[in-house]
């Protein structure tokens, strides 16, 4: 097996698959869109090659950087909301009663497709017959939001349903990183006389900062390229209010016909991607790792 | 080794290939299997959006139509390709960036179907269209320089629905003129009923109330020369026009978190009958006289009326907002030209004596109503649509798609009071003055 593996050859076919892919589906796209936002192109007619006019707009375009602010938003709204789960997570690896079934509780929402999801909320957000403002009716408000029509809130209103999709999803991860933490660890804390307050925050929390970093980094650049929920709800919309960089490049390039600006902001958005993915991983960077 | 090398290139190419044709071979391997059997005919492709599922009516006539077709011109194959409304329009862009358009495909006006015959893609169909057949201005929306590009299948003119059980409850009669319909909305809203409602996230649904409030007080003429740069959108009456919007708006005359609503939502407020006037197109008909789905006792109390005349206005209220709908082109490209251009036309002709009474289509042909069973609200509309002044092309449609963009946003703000009416005309003068 050795003799194999140290072949350049086998390693070259072993990999040329994997490598096919990746280029034929990911890197030569990714040029190909960079190559498009050089042209004036509807899509459908003749291109035009217009030098990097595309992205002297893109970089003027206030709408672009109203989108790119919203992205932010969510973005760090995800990252502070990841606490929420942690705490969540913490409660439900310490071996309380029913842990397992509200574990599979908080998943649901993962299970479901984005649409189904982006669909119940609307019901429940609608202004005259949803569940958010009848329950708060009964509470005596008055003046109920209109939560998606009202262009002050309706980016704050998608942020709701975003937290509840995405909970299952982190509440696993973490709480497999929890039950991954030795039981002698703890036992000879507790042995030590720690309470579980210091068993939590001094032992189990440091021990899985790694997941923890991977995490930010997940729901940083997911919410960065944030979709499908905006779509469905709001089309970016009451006016651009809660339009994000992605439903922003699909609004140019698919509804108004400007393939060749639309595949420059789709350009736009990987760099800035790249660079928040690189300054994440530099900030949550520490020389101490810990091993177990 | 250099056999080795071989193989292992051989295995790389296979596994490429593997990968690109499995992308294709799928949806191609169906309409391969109807063309070898076939044999010497002439095959003319046709794509179009009625599935047998959603849309079973329309599916049922174009099928038996080309069985017809293909049965009295046994020399022709006519094979179809069917897909949902949104798969549709990606499809074709996609096919006609690959310059593989269908012989005969779907289209939509004006804004949509520009780019198609400036690139040369859809075939002049002036040859095979009798203008005379067709209600008046229906062709002029899928012409470029007076050449029709596409043959309308569907017209749809917006009245405004109402509920009559809730009209008589306040004791309410139908609108003749504006003020008669603001006094409507402010009993309504008084005692706490949703005199509209409106499905203002989609935004056309809005542009409607705009676009009729513009025709009632400037006449047909203003919005028309403001989109094509004629006039001016700034003219004073289509101010006055957003003005009247805002006014309705403060009046509480639209319901509740509009802006939020999609028409599908906005729709489920009229057909709960929470709310008493909707305006839409009448591809809403069958809800209200022939669809199995809904209950016969909220049918009953659907009535229609048209947009009241404003005092002093230049519209008149014989003048409606609509549209055709969708439209066939032929390919310029397409190797059966002649063979599709025929079809097309007997396509147009036999639609046309079968949409109404079978599906509840309006077709942009005119319509001989005598002799058949028709719902008397499909008379009663296909009589006004006789009666017509004027049929103004949705303002969306009419213009391109970057300047509709602005419009349909700028709507919206106006709704929401984000602009004022003098912000709202200006944003889209500049919009289409700065397009030239």
């Amino acid at each position: 097996m050795k003799n194999v593996m140290s072949n350049k050859f086998v390693i070259t076919l072993y990999t040329l698959p994997a490598l096919l892919l990746i280029l034929v589906l990911i890197y030569i796209p990714i040029t190909l869109s960079g190559y498009y936002g050089l042209m004036d192109w509807d899509g459908i007619g003749e291109m035009k090659f217009i030098g990097l006019e595309n992205y002297v707009t893109l970089v003027q375009d206030k709408v672009f950087w109203t989108s790119t602010w919203h992205s932010f938003q969510l973005a760090i709204f995800s990252a502070v909301s990841l606490l929420l789960y942690l705490g969540i997570s913490l409660v439900l690896a310490s071996k309380i009663k029913g842990s397992d079934l509200l574990r599979k509780i908080y998943l649901i929402p993962m299970l479901l497709s984005s649409v189904a999801i982006a669909q119940l909320w609307m019901k429940i957000f609608d202004p005259n017959n949803g569940m958010a403002n009848r329950l708060l009716e009964i509470f005596g408000v008055e003046n109920t939001p209109l939560w998606l029509a009202d262009p002050e809130i309706a980016l704050y209103s998608i942020f709701i349903p975003v937290i509840w999709q995405y909970a299952g999803f982190y509440i696993l991860i973490y709480y497999a990183a929890l039950k991954n933490v030795p039981d002698e660890v703890i036992e000879a804390a507790k042995i030590d006389g720690a309470n579980a307050l210091q068993i939590a925050f001094r032992i189990k929390l440091p021990l899985i900062s790694g997941i923890f970093k991977v995490t930010i980094m997940l729901a940083v650049v997911g919410s960065l390229k944030y979709f499908d929920l905006i779509y469905v709800m709001t089309g970016g919309g009451p006016n651009g209010a809660s339009e994000v960089m992605a439903s922003y490049m699909y609004k140019e390039a698919f509804k108004l016909n400007n393939f060749g600006y639309g595949s420059a902001l789709g350009f736009g958005l990987l760099v800035i991607c790249l660079v928040m993915t690189w300054l994440t991983s530099k900030l949550t960077k520490s020389n101490d790792d810990v091993q177990f | 080794m250099l056999k080795k090398k071989a193989v292992t290139a051989a295995l790389s190419l296979a596994l490429m290939g593997g990968l690109v044709l499995g992308g294709c071979s799928s949806s191609s391997s169906k309409s391969e299997d109807t063309s070898k059997s076939s044999g010497d005919k002439t095959v003319v492709k046709m794509m179009h959006l009625w599935p047998e599922g959603s849309a079973k009516a329309q599916y049922t006539i174009v099928d038996d139509i080309i069985k017809t077709y293909e049965k009295e011109h046994p020399d022709i194959d006519i094979q179809t390709e069917i897909l949902g409304n949104e798969q549709y329009k990606e499809k074709i862009k996609v096919l006609s960036a690959s310059n593989e358009l269908p012989d005969i495909g779907i289209t939509w006006a004006a804004g949509y179907m520009k780019p198609f015959v400036e690139g040369n893609m859809f075939a002049p169909l002036d040859d095979i269209v009798q203008e005379d057949k067709f209600v008046a201005g229906t062709l002029d929306a899928f012409s470029v320089d007076q050449k029709p590009y596409a043959i309308p299948l569907e017209l749809n003119i917006a009245p405004v629905y109402y509920n009559k059980e809730i009209f008589k409850k306040y004791d309410l009669e139908v609108p003749k003129t504006y003020d008669e319909f603001l006094k409507v909305v402010k009993t309504l809203s008084d005692n706490d009923v949703t005199p509209i409602t409106v499905g203002n996230k989609d935004r056309w649904t809005g542009s409607m109330w705009y676009m009729y409030l513009a025709d009632r007080i400037g006449g047909p003429e203003t919005l028309n020369n403001a989109i094509n740069r004629t006039g001016s959108f700034e003219d004073p009456a289509l101010v006055k026009a957003a003005e009247e919007i805002t006014k309705l708006v403060d009046m509480d005359a639209f319901v509740k978190g509009f802006n939020g609503l999609s028409n599908d939502e906005a729709k489920g407020y009229f057909m709960n009958e929470q709310a008493a006037m909707y305006i839409m197109g009448t591809w809403e008909l069958p809800n209200y006289t022939t669809s199995p789905d809904v209950d016969q006792k909220f049918k009953d109390k659907v009535g229609y009326f048209k947009f009241p005349a404003y005092e002093g206005g230049k519209g008149n209220i014989d003048s409606f907002v609509g549209g055709p709908g969708v439209a066939l082109f032929a390919s310029e490209q397409s190797k059966v030209k002649d063979e599709a251009k025929q079809f097309i036309s007997y396509l147009v002709d036999e639609w046309g004596k079968r949409s109404v009474v079978e599906a509840g289509v309006i077709p942009a042909t005119t319509v001989d109503t005598s002799g058949s069973d028709l719902a008397q609200m499909y008379i009663d509309i296909l009589n006004d649509l006789g009666n017509a002044t004027n049929i103004t092309l949705y303002a969306d449609v009419q213009m391109s798609a970057g300047v509709a963009d602005v419009h349909l946003n700028q709507i919206q703000a106006l709704f929401g009071g984000q602009s004022t009416p003098k912000e709202f005309t200006k944003a889209q003068e500049e919009a289409l003055a700065s397009e030239k």
